[in-house]
């Protein structure tokens, strides 16, 4: 190969790349890391040949094994980046709506108050990091590690749309159900660990909550794959797109679902684990300083997978009427509509008070999980009379 | 012996002094089983000023400004109060301008005071928008408080044999606009958020019963008191200034009820209470036009107090405060003891919140709204 750099930055096909981890499918963020790995590695290889002419360095560089190790790397940073500017997006979207509801002005600094959860950040960053004497230190760290790495991953998992996923896994939604369904559990121990009574009370309460909404929760999930017939969330919105939005025949489970994901991403009416005017700050109360501000994005990065999981599950995903799913702008499509739905979360978080727990499990016993039961039911019967 | 090691007993949970629902500095520690309350104490003392003896070393007139900063949002009525029982002690009648001028500063400063209660109540239960709706009708009568006396919330207005100040030009219609705009728009609004939503109501709907045989022992004094079944209010049972002129209701629930009230009636009777201080309002300013504008609104009063022991009493917001005072016939008292309604109330908190749930205490101690000014001193 010759001195120029176009001989080495060359752009190929990530599809054609020996080790391409997709098979036949088309990954967006794949390509894109593969670009960009393609430009750092060529120029790193034609610096080196610069010096030593084919060398097999620079040869070994330009392979297709360290393009696609490097193009992985990438594809994860891309995905979580974006992740993360769609997570600051919720937050500010949820103080400006919260502002506008309470007849404030909400979050101020930047173009439309944008920059205030960075500012919010490094301020938190710069507070002192407290771990009290008395905790259980293993549980304590790892407790903290798990909620926010989970919440993460979680966040990173859900595709937004049929070429914008991190891996491609047929039970998709059992997977992003199940590590959803990890927090409550992890939030006990982190709150016992922290020799608070507070937090062991908040942590209790994230207990009482997982066993009182997350039952309804499941069988609705388990309603929406019967009714398309599989459990992948590709296969989930292409149904969606091929026949209806399951908003329509599963009216009863779209608002049975939207309380428990309220309840599962412990949001305001429903934020009993960390009810600050009982509790202070529930099972974050021993976490001082930067550990909060990452609860506090783990947090709302749970609040996108809640509302990414109703969008996914009832309002056809990134499926676009009469453009079906294969649009430029899917991606774009199913963000603006988990901000839709974040929208109604914050909705609820303005208009109503925070519930009891005796009140929370009355409603998760009486009232969603009978609902859930007669969602299940009308969807059998539309299964049976073969209308979709 | 799994027990001993894990150490299942019940735990003494300690809410404060830094604690969001203790609104100001105060302890509640509650004996918790699990998170049924089964023993309470109130601490108090973290905001004892020693006010009380700091009055014997001030003049009278000294004493009016210090007592408005008993409590922050009933400024006017702490105020009121010791003006009133020096005038007892002097023997001297008020100005009938002024008895209608304090009759409208206390009314307001009721309003506001519950406005302030109303928010507090909405962050206890976990809704800022209420706070934030509460607190942004309350501005409009902290700005009349502003056009009548120059003060949001330490008003200095009441003087011993009146008031300082008459009036200013347009107070009445400002003063009307703003209670007709509460009325029918403000309050209203926010009541869509409590009263009309179900969750916020049934936060409070059953919890913690409360005969009027125990509120009374306990010495409950105020809409706490009126909504679990005591039929008194001081306004009306021993009319002080003009409030013997002015036809109002007084708000009771559940007077011949056994079960006493629960803590949304204490919520409700201090809604209603706001409606019937913009009554007042509207009367007084009626019969202050009566009176021509040139009648003084202040009497000139001795500096020195004859010996003897005078009381006074008037509803305060947050219930019946009551300042007793020894004089020795010099410019300064000897005691000044005052009877807070919120340190009474809140010595019941042990029985109020007995056997309840730890997120229902927010709910029932807000009801008695505290103010640990007062309280402490």
């Amino acid at each position: 190969m010759g001195l120029s750099i176009l001989d080495w930055i060359v752009f190929k096909n990530p599809m054609a790349n020996e080790y391409y981890p997709f098979g036949d499918m088309y990954n967006l963020p794949y390509e894109i890391g593969y670009k960009l790995s393609e430009i750092i590695l060529g120029f790193v290889a034609w610096f080196l040949n610069l010096f030593v002419h084919d060398n097999l360095w620079s040869q070994w560089l330009v392979s297709d094994v360290v393009m696609n190790v490097l193009a992985i790397i990438l594809l994860v940073v891309v995905i979580f980046g974006v992740g993360f500017i769609v997570n600051l997006t919720m937050i500010w979207e949820e103080r400006k709506i919260l502002g506008r509801l309470m007849d404030r002005r909400g979050t101020q600094i930047g173009p439309l108050g944008y920059f205030q959860c960075l500012g919010d950040g490094l301020k938190t960053f710069m507070k002192e990091n407290i771990a009290p004497k008395a905790i259980d230190k293993k549980i304590y760290w790892w407790g903290l590690a798990l909620v926010i790495g989970t919440s993460v991953l979680l966040a990173c998992m859900v595709p937004l749309s049929g070429r914008w996923f991190i891996a491609d896994y047929k039970v998709g939604l059992l997977i992003l159900f199940g590590m959803f369904a990890l927090a409550p559990f992890l939030i006990l121990c982190a709150g016992w660990a922290q020799n608070n009574k507070f937090s062991l009370i908040g942590g209790m309460r994230a207990a009482e909550l997982m066993i009182s909404y997350e039952v309804p929760m499941l069988i609705i999930l388990a309603t929406s794959c019967l009714l398309a017939g599989a459990y992948g969330i590709n296969d989930l919105v292409q149904f969606q797109n091929d026949h209806l939005w399951f908003v329509i025949p599963e009216i009863i489970g779209f608002f049975t679902f939207f309380v428990c994901a309220i309840a599962e991403s412990e949001r305001v009416p429903f934020d009993l684990s960390e009810a600050e005017a009982e509790l202070v700050e529930g099972w974050q109360t021993e976490y001082a300083g930067m550990k909060w501000g990452l609860i506090m994005l783990a947090d709302y990065f749970r609040g996108y997978v809640a509302c990414a999981f109703i969008v996914l599950l009832f309002l056809g995903g990134w499926a676009m009427p009469f453009a079906g799913t294969d649009t430029w702008y899917a991606e774009i499509w199913f963000l603006f509509k988990v901000c839709a739905v974040f929208a109604a979360f914050v909705w609820a978080r303005g208009a109503f008070p925070r519930v009891r727990t005796d009140q929370i499990i009355n409603i998760g016993w009486r009232v969603l999980m009978p609902l859930s039961i007669l969602n299940l039911v009308v969807v059998v019967a539309i299964k049976l009379m073969g209308w979709m | 012996m799994v027990e001993e090691r894990m150490n299942t007993d019940k735990m003494w949970i300690t809410m404060g002094p830094q604690h969001p629902f203790s609104h100001g500095l105060w302890t509640l520690r509650v004996h918790a089983d699990g998170e049924i309350i089964t023993d309470a104490e109130p601490e108090i003392g973290y905001l004892h000023r020693g006010w009380e003896k700091e009055c014997e070393n001030r003049t009278y007139a000294k004493i009016i400004p210090m007592a408005d900063r008993l409590c922050y949002s009933a400024s006017m009525t702490w105020s009121h109060v010791f003006c009133k029982v020096a005038e007892e002690a002097l023997d001297i009648e008020v100005p009938e301008r002024a008895q209608y001028l304090r009759v409208i500063a206390d009314e307001i400063c009721r309003i506001q005071s519950h406005l302030m209660w109303l928010a507090a109540v909405g962050t206890d239960l976990g809704n800022l928008t209420v706070f934030l709706w509460a607190l942004r009708e309350r501005e409009f009568f902290l700005d009349l408080n502003i056009r009548l006396c120059g003060q949001r919330l330490t008003t200095n207005y009441p003087r011993i044999g009146g008031v300082r100040n008459d009036m200013p030009y347009y107070f009445e219609r400002d003063c009307m606009r703003c209670v007709e705009r509460f009325e029918t728009v403000g309050l209203p609004e926010i009541m869509k958020l409590a009263t009309d939503s179900s969750p916020f109501v049934g936060r409070m709907q059953g919890i913690k019963y409360l005969t009027a045989k125990d509120v009374a022992n306990w010495g409950v004094t105020g809409p706490a008191m009126r909504g679990c079944g005591v039929d008194y209010d001081v306004r009306r049972d021993d009319p002080y200034d003009a409030y013997g002129e002015i036809d109002f209701e007084v708000p009771v629930l559940n007077k011949n009820n056994p079960k006493g009230g629960d803590a949304y009636d204490r919520f409700l009777v201090r809604l209603e209470e706001m409606y019937q201080s913009c009554e007042i309002i509207r009367q007084a300013f009626q019969k202050l036009q009566s009176i021509p504008k040139e009648a003084p609104s202040r009497v000139k009063v001795p500096r020195c107090i004859p010996a003897g022991t005078h009381m006074a009493k008037i509803e305060d917001p947050r219930g019946e405060s009551i300042m007793y005072l020894v004089s020795d016939g010099t410019e300064k008292p000897w005691r000044l003891k005052v009877r807070s309604p919120i340190f009474v109330n809140v010595s019941s908190s042990k029985h109020m919140v007995d056997g309840v749930r730890i997120a229902d205490v927010p709910a029932i101690m807000a009801m008695i709204d505290m103010c640990l000014g007062e309280t402490d001193r």
